[in-house]
């Protein structure tokens, strides 16, 4: 009875709360949030997408699931998301099992998930949820305080982690972030940037004739670019300078990147207009993909094999198997003749692990680390592939994994 | 038994992660823990039985090994091998928690 009772309480405060707010948000945006109070630039962010769906009155309308053991918040919340902007369809169901069969048969932009319940709990859920649905968006709105469930909640890719405690002060800021999730569209492109590739941002640079030192990302991979009144002076990425680092860093299809400020007392090493440099890029990366003659085929794989075989001596690393998943192509591996036999276990280690994984709640597979007498060994799993990387004995732990993700992003570039 | 969920349905909860430490034997067996007796023996004994399977696929692919360290996102299990036995840590991953050596 008092567990209704609070959550009935909650409900009606929530509910005051919210319309207060909504009272209050009719002033306009600027550097400061629905409150009056500064606000940081994610929750700019957020605000400022939210007043662009507004603006352009979004015509699909999403469903959003609610998932919750508490009828009494399954009814609050369909009352909370009802008037989003974007105008969502809200269904409820009150287990994981009725959640899963909904999931199945309909196609839904989010999931809200509480992650106390029984049978099957809200971590369950969505570890089943992510292999199953990876497009979806997920919520957890939970009432636990814990450090640890947030963690493992964010560990399983959940995009947001929500108190039902903080739902009270910040109900027009939940809002935002949902109506956020729900109009963001999943492309690849540069995160800050979506959809657009790293070439549109050099040329927008350039365009605008700004001055500004671009740091461009990808995994453990970064790279410098320096732009001096609209043009690339230099660059410099994975021991490489000027063009030909240029031609590199452009063949990267994501990543992020940062604006930092400008260094004019950088020596120039690129002399080419940067249209130049951009048209001979897309040249070579066209040429790449629509490359049919063998003879051009055989040498690209040769190269490619010399550019590994370089990479391998650089880290010190004594061999690299990459196992593609079951059915999908051969392994590949230099540095050892035992390629199947070494293979097969990784796959193996791989799926025992990954299995093992599932049935703890521990989360996705990051990396399994091995030490035998003559030799230290690392696997990475990917989607596509899983990364086998011999060392020799006596690195430090974290260096070989550091190592290791440059060489298998390299590797796969 | 049946009717006995129906009448006090199943308590709202979350599976924990373990923590602590366990021995077993060659067998498969369960021989220490200072894992608490909340969390299942079965999920317990699995993480065991994993371990061991993956110490002896690795001697029978001739590499063998003396210690295994798996990394979850939110779970740290480092094993050492102990003359077919297996000496195993259990560490949950926190933001917070520091990253054991």
């Amino acid at each position: 009875m008092s567990h209704h009772w609070t959550t009935g309480l909650l409900f009606v405060q929530i509910v005051a709360k919210w319309r207060q707010e909504k009272l209050i948000s009719t002033v306009p945006i600027g550097n400061t949030d629905c409150f009056g109070e500064t606000m940081l630039p994610l929750q700019a962010e957020i605000c400022g997408t939210v007043a662009a769906v507004d603006a352009t009155e979004m015509e699909t309308h999403h469903k959003i699931l609610i998932l919750d053991d508490d009828a009494d918040w399954l009814d609050l919340c369909r009352e909370l998301l009802v008037p989003l902007p974007s105008k969502p369809e809200i269904r409820t169901v009150s287990s994981g099992a009725r959640a899963l069969a909904l999931l199945e048969s309909e196609p839904f932009r989010l999931l809200v998930c509480d992650l106390k319940m029984p049978r099957m709990d809200g971590l369950q859920v969505l570890a089943i949820v992510r292999r199953r649905f990876p497009g979806l968006r997920t919520v957890v709105l939970s009432g636990l305080e814990d450090e640890e469930f947030r963690s493992r909640a964010y560990a399983l890719g959940v995009d947001l982690f929500w108190l039902k405690a903080d739902m009270q002060q910040n109900t027009q800021m939940f809002l935002d972030c949902l109506e956020s999730l729900l109009g963001r569209e999943v492309d690849g492109g540069f995160r800050g940037i979506q959809s657009k590739s790293l070439m549109d941002i050099i040329q927008m640079e350039c365009l605008s004739r700004s001055s500004t030192v671009l740091r461009i990302s990808r995994g453990p991979l970064t790279a410098k670019m320096w732009i001096q009144d609209g043009e690339v002076i230099d660059a410099e990425t994975e021991g490489t300078r000027g063009e030909t680092a240029v031609r590199r860093i452009l063949a990267w299809k994501s990543g992020t990147f940062e604006s930092l400020p400008a260094e004019p007392s950088r020596e120039r090493t690129i002399i080419k207009p940067i249209n130049a440099l951009l048209l001979e890029s897309a040249q070579t990366i066209d040429e790449s993909a629509n490359a049919t003659e063998l003879e051009s085929m055989e040498q690209d794989v040769h190269r490619k094999t010399v550019w590994k075989l370089g990479l391998l001596m650089r880290e010190g690393a004594e061999f690299v198997v990459s196992v593609p998943l079951d059915g999908q192509g051969a392994p590949e591996a230099l540095g050892t003749q035992s390629t199947e036999q070494l293979a097969d276990w990784t796959r193996q280690v791989a799926e025992v692990i990954k299995r093992l994984g599932e049935r703890i709640e521990a989360g996705p597979l990051s990396h399994v680390a091995a030490k035998g007498a003559d030799r230290q060994l690392l696997i990475l799993p990917s989607e596509r592939k899983s990364f086998l990387v011999g060392w020799p004995p006596g690195d430090a732990a974290d260096e070989i994994l550091e190592k290791s993700k440059r060489l298998v992003v390299s590797w796969d570039s | 038994m049946g009717f006995l969920k129906k009448l006090f349905g199943s308590r709202a909860a979350i599976q924990q992660l373990p923590t602590g430490s366990i021995t077993m034997d060659r067998d498969g067996q369960i021989v220490t823990s200072t894992v608490s007796s909340m969390y299942p023996q079965p999920l317990l004994q699995a993480i065991g039985r994993d371990v061991l399977r993956l110490f002896r696929e690795a001697r029978s692919t001739e590499m063998p090994l003396t210690e295994l360290d798996i990394h979850f996102a939110s779970l740290r299990i480092t094993a050492r091998e102990l003359r077919g036995g297996t000496l195993i840590f259990i560490f949950p991953q926190t933001t917070l928690a520091p990253t054991p050596t």
